[in-house]
């Protein structure tokens, strides 16, 4: 496929400057997925603007569940907190969830059009990795006008801003689950090379990961459910697992829930789950190509 | 009518034939189904562990609570095995084309469109609703009057029939706008303030709310007013709730009819 870039204008003249620079494939990929995420530009802000709707219930469910308990708090969260975790979840989850990254991969593998990786001089998950970057510059570009006036709305729920060093914490591990979303789903879609269909797993999968990520309710109110090991909560087992830190971990954090050593630990357990799926997704594709016979035209 | 009746049965028996050849990605779907669902209870049985009620003196205490989610399991599998799969083809007909062989058919293109694929793995859903139902009754101080099982069924079905009428009326929007992906998601977004009891939609903002999601989008009678005739007794209020309802269901399907018949005159065929 060839790829001209003069009549991308602004994308266009930039890629210009890069042409003599080792960025330039990076650059041209970026560009391509940009320009493809703004062709249904009215579809996709009108998407953007309604994943809002279902906060606005859970504000009011916490609130009638706040009005007719006695306690002050839930699992250490009062009311305002929740609401605050909830908005700040949509934000972890606005960096980690990658629809369609898993069942693309699949259909690719299943359709036969993924052998064009194999024959070019493109890597294919570096192009997964660059479109899924211009896939989210996009959706930040145009979300951060409703997340800006949710937030400012919803203000009063927030506690006052955090030190630095807990913002800089949380940056950290937006990013870090922006990584390790986008090699989870990679893996995920490469298991394509062995099952044809893999709709059924990667529905299964979001089933635990909604569950245990936090997106549904924080982790902290799984601490009282025991495990059948002595001493350990199901909150603990969780805590392990690296679905929190797509959703509950990073909202955590800017809450203040999570502190200290805690916040390290946190911190180092999510680069190792994110080092972990970059090689079990590196390994799935070598593993993957080698036993892959391609179909269709 | 009776052609339609017959014509739908052969779309059925069709549908079921092809769950049936692929019956362990039929088993699947409804694992997978049956698992969201048990996510969402368990939710809902994690939320009791907090709190006696939700919401203060509204009286959805544990089993009122879960004969209320049993009615939105029942009412939402009935939607999403009739009429959901039909509508999400909709969209690709409508870019590709497709929609053009729909309309050249002898037969109303609404009924085509909204019928033509049933998903019976769904089903599955509404059995367990039907057995959650059975079981909060049984756990339930108050005792329904037999009349409720007379009434209940007809809300369920004007439950269904709202629900209906709201997804026709955004298959008229992907007519008119050519892709609208996002408006399907706004459907699941828009039925997920009809999974909480009304009451709790209070306050300056919350009274405004479940005034627009009762008399403007009526989503909130579709669970609300069949669930609150099991848990509570039919008094004056409860009776004009009930009319209003049956009434709702009524204009929500003419109007829905109406809006899908202008947008068809709308259309735009996009093959050659």
């Amino acid at each position: 496929m060839s790829v001209g870039l003069e009549p991308l204008g602004l994308f266009g003249r930039l890629a210009a400057g890069l042409r003599t620079s080792g960025l330039r494939t990076w650059w041209t990929m970026l560009v391509i997925s940009l320009e493809e995420r703004l062709v249904y530009r009215g579809d996709f802000i009108i998407g953007t603007l309604m994943r809002f709707l279902p906060i606005v219930t859970q504000v009011f469910l916490w609130t009638a569940v706040f009005a007719a308990t006695s306690r002050a708090d839930i699992a250490g969260y009062s009311r305002n907190d929740i609401i605050a975790y909830y908005l700040l979840t949509m934000v972890t989850r606005a960096f980690s969830s990658m629809p369609g990254l898993s069942s693309g991969i699949a259909r690719s593998i299943r359709d036969g059009s993924v052998k064009k990786y194999l024959v070019q001089p493109v890597d294919y998950v570096s192009f997964l990795f660059a479109a899924r970057v211009a896939h989210k510059l996009v959706y930040y570009a145009v979300a951060i006008i409703p997340f800006a006036a949710v937030f400012w709305f919803c203000r009063g729920y927030f506690p006052a801003w955090p030190p630095p060093a807990t913002i800089g914490a949380f940056a950290a591990s937006l990013g870090l689950s922006f990584l390790l979303g986008f090699f989870m789903e990679v893996t995920l879609g490469m298991l394509g090379f062995w099952i044809l269909e893999v709709s059924s797993i990667v529905f299964a999968y979001m089933l635990v990961q909604y569950l245990l990520s936090g997106h549904m309710f924080p982790i902290d109110m799984l601490a009282g459910i025991p495990t059948g090991l002595p001493g350990t909560s199901l909150a603990d087992v969780v805590s392990w697992l690296p679905f929190q830190f797509t959703a509950y971990f990073p909202a955590a954090v800017w809450l203040g829930k999570v502190q200290g050593p805690e916040l390290a630990r946190g911190l180092a357990v999510e680069a190792a789950w994110v080092v972990v799926m970059a090689v079990a997704c590196r390994l799935a594709w070598w593993r993957g190509t080698r036993r892959y016979a391609a179909y269709g035209g | 009518m009776h052609r339609y009746l017959s014509i739908l049965g052969t779309f059925a028996r069709a549908c079921l034939v092809r769950d049936m050849t692929f019956r362990a990605n039929f088993l699947l779907e409804c694992l997978t189904s049956l698992g969201w669902m048990s996510m969402n209870l368990a939710f809902y049985l994690l939320v009791f562990q907090f709190t006696p009620e939700i919401g203060r003196g509204t009286g959805w205490t544990r089993e009122p609570f879960f004969a209320f989610v049993a009615t939105g399991l029942v009412i939402n599998s009935i939607v999403q095995a009739l009429f959901l799969p039909s509508a999400e083809e909709l969209t690709e007909m409508v870019r590709t084309g497709g929609l053009d062989a729909v309309l050249v058919k002898p037969l109303d293109a609404q009924f085509l469109l909204s019928m033509h694929r049933v998903d019976f793995s769904s089903f599955a859903n509404g059995i367990v609703g039907l057995v959650i139902l059975t079981v909060a009754l049984g756990r339930m101080d108050y005792t329904p009057p037999p009349v409720v099982w007379l009434i209940y069924p007809l809300l369920v079905v004007c439950g269904v029939a709202i629900l209906y009428s709201l997804m026709i009326m955004l298959a008229a929007a992907t007519i008119l706008m050519g892709r609208n992906q996002s408006l399907y998601d706004f459907w699941f977004y828009i039925i997920n303030f009809s999974r909480y009891p009304a009451e709790i939609y209070a306050g300056p903002w919350g009274g405004p709310l479940r005034a627009l999601c009762t008399f403007v989008i009526p989503i909130l009678l579709v669970i609300n007013v069949p669930a609150r005739t099991l848990a509570r007794p039919l008094t004056g209020a409860a009776w004009w709730a009930v009319a209003g309802t049956v009434v709702a269901a009524v204009a929500a399907v003419a109007v829905s009819r109406l809006v899908f018949q202008a947008a068809l005159t709308k259309y735009r065929s996009a093959s050659s």
